[in-house]
């Protein structure tokens, strides 16, 4: 019960937090995706033609919401994480009877709580300009949310290693960016020649989006199987690195 | 029992030095407790292992009978914390820094608030509730660190030099804040450098220097091995010398300014009667310095001689 109590604190604590500064956390995906819709859909789509027998604009749907979710889940907790050791404020977590998992488990919430906000938001962009048929409801929301997850947990292990505001702007730079827009966000990987096939299937990201294409349009270029057992093994791994990091009290800890 | 029992403490930092060499150190429930030093002499990095802030390189914590190492979350929930820089996020509600604090340590929200609303208006605080923590003066921030410290009831508070940086009247009222919570039962370690706080408001004292404790006794005792106090004299006119009086010894600092040394057990009247009879007139005196400040540096000094 206590540490259930420790967990909504902070997750509230976390939601309004990104909230209150909507106009900075939540609007500019909205209007960056619509920008995406107006430019690579509408302007250029209908040179593109169709992708995987559907439209241009359709096909684009489901990497545009995965990667608005996948960097909003990530930047929520680096810079949330990130400012609370910059400012101290962790302490107040550290000197409290909160076990390590618990605030691990606060922080990734927050995260997601953000990556749902925001994705809402940019799905509802989408439907001004495409018509979205959700194939599979379960598909969509188990890599939605797994996702989001796993990006938070990034995040979170980022902001324990960063040591200045350069720091959690380098990850989501020179790595994040890449591997999403190099992810099948705008492309089917069918299109690239044979090696680059090869090399685009190193590419973590590209199994999110196309799980998540796959539950909103029902096709993909990799087996919807595989996509969930590299997110989990992405999660698992991940979330036992950032625990031992945060029961060893690396970088919070002196 | 003990509320604060630490044996052999020790921490080496990775690229520094030993900062703590093997602390052993009591401090009784419901005690008001000194803990000084000169700075970097290991305060700090002590109160940091004791709050789980600080990982410790050898030795035992335990916190009324709870084990640091056995029972971590036991011995966090018997202790608040007041650290020595601000260290709440300048960017929330006052009200919020509070209630969550308390969510923290496991409070509903309802009760977190209950509490919250006590701990502010306690620290004259509540009407700035609703106001982002930052807009708060110095004195303010002080009290908000106070009142989240308090939140979920320790009976073990641990101030970090609470009152560094507020006015003379802030002060005082915090004192008496802290004397009334001592009162009703929370044991107080209380580490600063105001001195004549640690003497008027803490019943033990212990004195930590270069990561040893130099010293651990009652105030009243340590106070009594000091021998000597430092008088300043104001004089209603100019002298050429300083006057004689048997028994004391008088400087000059001034035309119109003396320092006498008044020793235990010497009268104060017998050193005016014979400034009088000199036909010195004192407008005004005060004491040189504070008297544990002199008993600390004395202490902290022939400590150093021993080391060496």
């Amino acid at each position: 019960m206590r540490y259930l109590v420790a967990f909504q604190t902070l997750v509230t604590k976390e939601f309004l937090r990104f909230i209150r500064i909507w106009v900075q956390t939540v609007l500019p995906p909205g209007i960056t995706t619509a920008l995406y819709f107006v430019i690579f859909g509408t302007l250029i789509g209908d040179r593109i033609g169709d992708m995987d027998g559907y439209r241009y604009i359709d096909f684009i749907v489901p990497g545009l919401i995965l990667m608005a979710v996948i960097t909003n889940s990530y930047a929520n907790v680096v810079s949330s994480f990130y400012q609370a050791k910059y400012q101290r404020n962790v302490e107040e977590m550290l000197i409290a009877p909160i076990p390590p998992w618990v605030i691990l488990a606060g922080y990734v919430a927050g995260g997601v709580a953000r990556g749902v906000v925001v994705g809402i938001l940019v799905t509802l962009v989408s439907l001004a300009f495409s018509d979205l048929v959700i194939h599979s409801y379960a598909i969509t929301l188990a890599v939605f949310i797994l996702t989001s997850v796993l990006f938070a947990l990034a995040g979170f292990i980022n902001a324990v290693f960063a040591n200045s505001f350069d720091d959690i702007s380098i990850i989501p730079t020179f790595v994040l960016t890449p591997l999403t827009y190099l992810g099948g966000v705008f492309y089917s990987i069918k299109l690239l020649p044979p090696l680059w096939q090869d090399i685009s299937l190193a590419n973590p990201v590209l199994y999110m989006i196309n799980a998540f294409r796959y539950g909103l349009l029902g096709v993909s270029d990799i087996p919807l199987a595989t996509a969930f057992y590299i997110i989990l093994g992405f999660i698992v791994v991940l979330f036992l690195f950032a625990l031992q990091l945060l029961r060893r009290g690396v970088g919070i800890k002196t | 029992m003990n509320a604060l029992q630490i044996h052999n403490l020790e921490k080496t930092y990775a690229k520094g030095p030993h900062a703590l060499r093997g602390i052993d150190l009591e401090v009784e429930e419901g005690d008001f407790f000194a803990l000084l030093g000169p700075n970097g002499a290991g305060k700090s990095t002590t109160i940091g292992i004791i709050c789980s802030l600080v990982n410790k390189s050898g030795g035992t914590v335990q916190v009324f009978g709870h084990d640091l190492d056995r029972s971590p979350e036991a011995v966090k929930s018997c202790i608040g914390y007041v650290p020595q820089e601000f260290n709440f996020n300048p960017f929330e509600p006052v009200g919020e820094i509070v209630i969550n604090q308390g969510g923290y340590y496991g409070i509903p929200r309802a009760e977190a608030r209950r509490r919250a609303e006590q701990c502010l208006r306690r620290l004259e605080l509540w009407d700035k509730r609703e106001q982002m923590a930052r807009s708060l003066s110095g004195g303010m921030k002080r009290r908000l660190m106070i009142a989240r410290a308090l939140v979920h009831r320790p009976r073990l508070l641990i101030l970090d030099e609470p009152t560094a940086g507020v006015d003379i009247e802030i002060r005082l009222s915090m004192w008496e804040f802290l004397r009334g919570i001592n009162a009703d039962g929370t044991t107080i370690i209380l580490t600063t450098h105001y001195l004549e706080e640690a003497e008027n408001l803490c019943r033990n004292i212990a004195i930590i220097n270069e990561g040893l404790i130099a010293e651990r006794a009652a105030m009243h005792e340590l106070l009594r091995r000091l021998h000597r106090q430092d008088v300043i004299l104001d004089l209603a006119a100019p002298l050429p010398a300083p006057p004689e009086v048997p028994g004391y010894v008088i400087r000059q600092l001034g035309p119109t300014r003396l320092e006498a040394e008044v020793g235990s057990g010497q009268p104060l009247n017998r050193l005016f009667i014979g400034l009088q009879q000199a036909g010195v007139e004192v407008l005004s005196m005060r004491n040189r310095q504070n008297r544990l400040e002199q008993l600390f540096l004395d202490m902290v000094n022939n400590h150093r001689e021993r080391e060496a």
